[in-house]
C-alpha cells in the first residue's frame, strides 16, 4: 500500500488555482523530488499535505488512512513530519535537548513535570544515536547557535528522524549552505532509512537529480511531468516552462 | 559560550548537587535575615509571599513566553479564597488555607489562561489586563463574600499543626513562608528541567516548530499557567493567613504591574532571579518610602532603566556575566 496518496488536491485563492488537481503517490522508499519554477505553488502544496491550509476539494491519505481533516500536529503523530526551508531552531538549546525533546514527544513522555530525560538511558542512547547517523555526534552539547549552518540543516533532519517519520517532507533542505557543503547534507540524506519515503522540494537541480529516483514538475500549481531524472531533462514542456537554458546548457554543447 | 547553556550539558547528578547548593542558600539567607532583623519579620513574609507570585510569573513569562499584565488575578484567587474559608466558612486551619489557595489559584490559571492564551504578543497583553479587570471588578461588586473595597477581614488562621501560633512577631508565619518557599523552590526547579518544562521553553523560542514536532501547545501553555497559578494561589493565600487581611489590592494591575518589574529586574527565565528580584524590589519600596514617600517610585524607575540598558538578563544575569569574566580572567 502506498504510504501517501494525495488525490485531486485542489485549492483557490480568489480566482487563482494554486494547487491545481494534483495527485501524487509515495510508496515506501520512494526519494521523489518536487520541483518548479517559484511560484509553481510547492509551498502551498506542501501546506496542504501537511495540514496548514485546508484544501477546496480532494483528499491526502497517509498510510491507508484519510487525514484530510485533521490537524497538522496530528498528522505529524501519524508519521507525516516536515523540515522547514528556513532553519527553525530553539536557539537556546543544544543539539541533544532538540532530538530529545523530539523523542519526548513520539513517546508520550513531552508532558512529565517530574522527571528528566537525562535520568532515561533509552532517551539518552536514541539521541545519540541519532545525532550519530547525521554526524553530529561531536556536537550533542554545543548551544546551537555554534553549529556550522550546515549543521545546523543537518540537526533539522535529525530532529525530523527522533519522530521515526513514515513520510518525510524536505523543503530544501540545502537551502543556504555553502557549495561545498551540500555534500555534507547529501551523505546524510543517502544514510537515512531505506524504507521511508522522503519526497524533496528544491531548486538545487544537480542536487535534486543526484538524490530523486523520481522527479515531478510542477508549473501555474499543477504535474506537468512525473518520471525518471533521466527524461526530465528531455521533456519539451518541462524545457518550455521551466528548465529552459538550464537543460540546454547541460545536454547541449 | 553564555553561562545559561552551559547549565544544560551537565549530567542530572550535577543538577541535583546545584539544587541542594541553592536551597542551602536561600536557607541560608532566610535564617540570617531572621537573627539580624527580629522586628522585620512581617515584612520579610510579605516579601516570600510576593516571591510566590513572581516565581509563578517567571514560569509564564520567562519559561514560556506569555506576556502578561493581569497575573496579579491568580495571586488574588488564592488570597481570597484562602481569607473567605476562614473568614465565611470557620475553618481556619493554615494548611487548609493554603491547599485551598493552591488550589483556587491554579483553577483561576487555568481558566483565565483560555482566553489570554488566544492572543499572541501585544493582543495578549491587553487580553490579559481586561481579564485582570474583570477579576479586580467582580471582587469589588461581590462585597458579601470579599469585603469590597473595605477588604476582607476577621481571618483567624488556628495554630499551625495545631502547637505553633501565629505570635505578634510573625515568627511562626516567617518560618511556615520560607519553609514554603524552599518546597516550592525545589519543585520548580524539577519541573523546568522536566520534559515539560523544556517543551514550555521550546514554544517560548518557536511554537511553530514545536508544532511540527507533534506537541501540543495550547494544552501545554494552559497547564503551565494552572502550575503557576497554584505557586502564585499559594503566595495570595500565605499573605492572607500572615497578615489576616485581604484587600482588592491582591488583584490590582499595580499587583501585576510591580511583579513583572520585579522579575525584569532580578532576570526572567531563571528562577532566582525571581527571588532576587523580589527582595531587591520590596526591600527598596520599604527603604527608600520611609526616606521619602513621595519619590520613591520614581528612583525605582532609575534602577530599572538602568537594569534594562546595561543588563538586559537582570540583576541574576549581570552576576553570571561578571562571575564568568573573572572565571576566565584566572588562568
Amino acid at each position: 500500500m502506498s504510504l501517501l496518496a494525495v488525490r485531486n488536491l485542489r485549492k483557490n485563492f480568489g480566482g487563482l488555482a494554486v494547487t491545481d488537481d494534483v495527485s501524487l503517490i509515495l510508496n515506501r522508499g520512494d526519494r521523489v523530488a518536487l520541483i518548479g519554477p517559484n511560484g509553481a505553488g510547492k509551498t502551498t502544496f506542501v501546506n496542504l499535505v501537511t495540514g496548514h491550509l485546508k484544501p477546496h476539494a480532494g483528499s491526502v491519505s497517509l498510510d491507508g488512512e484519510d487525514v484530510t481533516e485533521i490537524s497538522p500536529t496530528q498528522r505529524v503523530r501519524r508519521g507525516l513530519v516536515r523540515s522547514f526551508q528556513v532553519t527553525r531552531l530553539f536557539s537556546e538549546m543544544t543539539p541533544q535537548e532538540h532530538v530529545a525533546l523530539a523523542l519526548l514527544q513520539r513517546l508520550g513522555r513531552s508532558g512529565q513535570v517530574l522527571s528528566d530525560y537525562r535520568a532515561m538511558p533509552d532517551v539518552v542512547a536514541e539521541s545519540a544515536a541519532i545525532l550519530g547517523l547525521l554526524s553530529l555526534e561531536d556536537m550533542g552539547r554545543v548551544p546551537v547557535s555554534d553549529l556550522a549552518y550546515g549543521q545546523q540543516r543537518l540537526l533539522e533532519i535529525a530532529i525530523a528522524m527522533a519522530l521515526q517519520p513514515k513520510v518525510l517532507l524536505l523543503d530544501e533542505p540545502a537551502a543556504g549552505v555553502p557549495g561545498a557543503d551540500t555534500v555534507l547534507i547529501e551523505k546524510a540524506l543517502a544514510r537515512l532509512p531505506v524504507e521511508l519515503a522522503i519526497l524533496l522540494i528544491d531548486h538545487d537541480m544537480d542536487f535534486v537529480f543526484r538524490f530523486a529516483r523520481r522527479v515531478i514538475v510542477l508549473t501555474a500549481g499543477a504535474i506537468i511531468f512525473d518520471g525518471t531524472p533521466a527524461e526530465v531533462s528531455r521533456d519539451a514542456r518541462v524545457r518550455e516552462a521551466y528548465l529552459g537554458s538550464y537543460a540546454d546548457e547541460r545536454s547541449g554543447a | 559560550m553564555s553561562g545559561r547553556n552551559t547549565t544544560h550539558a551537565l549530567s542530572w547528578r550535577t543538577t541535583a548537587r546545584e539544587d541542594l547548593t541553592a536551597v542551602l542558600a536561600v536557607a541560608a539567607a532566610a535564617a540570617v535575615l531572621f537573627v539580624l532583623l527580629p522586628t522585620n519579620l512581617a515584612l520579610l513574609t510579605r516579601i516570600v509571599a510576593v516571591m510566590l507570585l513572581v516565581l509563578s510569573l517567571d514560569l509564564v513569562t520567562g519559561f514560556a513566553g506569555v506576556a502578561t499584565l493581569g497575573h496579579a488575578t491568580v495571586f488574588g484567587a488564592g488570597a481570597y479564597a484562602a481569607g473567605i474559608l476562614a473568614a465565611k466558612f470557620g475553618i481556619a486551619d493554615p494548611l487548609l488555607m493554603l491547599a485551598i489557595g493552591a488550589a483556587a489559584g491554579a483553577l483561576a490559571g487555568a481558566v483565565t489562561s483560555l482566553v489570554i492564551l488566544r492572543g499572541h504578543g501585544l493582543s495578549q497583553l491587553v487580553l490579559s489586563i481586561a481579564v485582570a479587570s474583570l477579576a479586580h471588578e467582580g471582587a469589588n461588586k461581590l462585597s458579601a463574600w470579599t469585603g469590597g473595597s473595605d477588604g476582607l477581614s476577621g481571618i483567624t488562621p488556628s495554630a499551625l499543626f495545631g502547637l505553633f501560633r501565629f505570635d505578634l512577631f510573625g515568627r511562626t508565619a516567617f518560618i511556615m513562608a520560607v519553609v514554603l518557599l524552599l518546597i516550592v523552590f525545589i519543585g520548580l526547579r524539577v519541573v523546568v528541567r522536566s520534559p515539560f518544562g523544556m517543551l514550555c521553553r521550546a514554544i517560548k523560542q518557536d511554537p511553530v516548530r514545536v508544532r511540527a514536532m507533534g506537541a501540543p501547545v495550547y494544552f501545554t501553555l494552559v497547564k503551565m499557567y494552572a502550575i503557576a497559578g497554584a505557586v502564585a494561589g499559594l503566595g495570595g493565600a500565605l499573605s492572607a493567613v500572615a497578615t489576616r487581611v485581604v484587600g482588592l489590592d491582591s488583584l490590582s494591575f499595580t499587583t501585576s504591574a510591580e511583579a513583572l518589574v520585579m522579575l525584569v529586574l532580578g532576570g526572567a527565565g531563571k528562577l532566582v532571579g525571581a527571588l532576587v528580584g523580589t527582595l531587591v524590589f520590596v526591600w527598596l519600596e520599604d527603604r527608600i518610602s520611609a526616606i521619602n514617600p513621595f519619590h520613591w517610585l520614581t528612583l525605582i524607575g532609575v534602577l530599572l532603566i538602568a537594569v534594562v540598558l546595561f543588563a538586559p538578563r537582570g540583576l541574576t544575569g549581570a552576576a553570571e556575566t561578571l562571575w564568568e569574566r573573572i572565571r576566565k580572567s584566572q588562568p
